[in-house]
């Protein structure tokens, strides 16, 4: 087994084992902090996926740029969606 | 003219307007990324959708929620994570000239992006009986909010079958071609294998939404 096979197969490790903790959290229950806990585990769970399976981590630049920019532009529409809804009743009440 | 001919000859072959075979491999694989970015923004206007649906009546979405199957769910994602291992070892196997590894890991790959696609009907297969496809006339579903969230969750999970689909049919393309496994820049083979991951990715994110969303 090659360093390179050896690597892919500790990331696989790592993902299974971080999708056995969010659906334990889930059955657990957290409250009000399960929807951070599960969207905290799927980021480092792409993370994983983009750095190693897809191999960004050899990138330069560009490349690593055109991995990423989507899902910066991703969170700036959910951040904006999020403001929206969240601060609408605060201006109704004012 | 003939170191023209010389280049075409070998198995990086070299296509304008290109120099050399490094910066042409870079722009093949920018022009994936590039694609694939699209990709994460068609899907992150359903995230945003479900976010919006999640803000506005939280009770009802986590109600809506625990309705799905979960364990199905966290098959599935199993099943894709593993799937995207054996793609990534299948690029590996390409660029250390294990060409026959390669064919057989991308089998592999395929059969579990089938097994997927199983798993995906079952579940719909279930969600027709406990009538929880909306429109239809055997329909029962609590409200409009779970209305809205049951449309929400067979557009996605159907969009994101479709590109199951479609990768499955890359794969394929991928483990019959000699040529792509001989290369051993891995070019063909590996813009491939970057589909198939953000398909993965995607899913990544869709299970959180729409299976985990459940109140607890």
């Amino acid at each position: 087994m090659t360093r390179a096979t050896g690597r892919l197969l500790i990331v696989w490790a790592a993902l299974m084992a971080l999708l056995s903790l969010t659906i334990a959290a889930t059955l657990l229950g957290l409250g009000p902090a399960a929807p951070f806990v599960s969207y905290g585990i799927a980021l480092t769970k792409a993370g994983l996926i983009l750095w190693f399976f897809m191999d960004l981590r050899k990138d330069r630049g560009t490349e690593r740029l055109a991995g990423f920019s989507a899902f910066a532009w991703a969170a700036i529409l959910f951040v904006f969606l999020a403001a929206d809804y969240l601060t609408r009743s605060t201006f109704a009440s004012s | 003219m003939a170191h023209e001919e010389e280049t075409a000859t070998t198995e990086n072959r070299l296509h304008g307007p290109f120099h050399d075979t490094a910066r042409q491999h870079e722009a093949d694989r920018l022009g994936m990324l590039v694609f694939l970015a699209s990709e994460v923004m068609l899907f992150g206007g359903l995230l945003g959708g479900a976010l919006a649906i999640r803000l506005l009546h939280p009770v009802d979405y986590g109600r809506a929620a625990a309705q799905l199957h979960l364990w199905l769910g966290g098959l599935n994602t199993a099943i894709l994570l593993t799937s995207s291992l054996l793609v990534a070892l299948a690029v590996e196997a390409v660029r250390s000239g294990q060409a026959r590894l390669a064919a057989w890991q991308l089998r592999g790959a395929m059969l579990l992006g089938i097994a997927f696609l199983a798993v995906k009907g079952l579940e719909y297969t279930l969600e027709y009986r406990d009538g929880l496809v909306p429109g239809l006339a055997g329909a029962h579903l609590e409200s409009l909010v779970h209305a809205l969230f049951m449309n929400l969750y067979f557009a996605a999970t159907g969009l994101h079958a479709l590109h199951v689909i479609g990768g499955l049919a890359l794969l394929g393309f991928a483990a019959a071609s000699r040529l792509a496994q001989a290369d051993r820049n891995a070019v063909v083979v590996g813009n491939i294998a970057l589909y198939w991951h953000l398909v993965d990715v995607v899913w990544i994110f869709l299970y959180p939404t729409l299976y985990l969303a459940r109140p607890s």
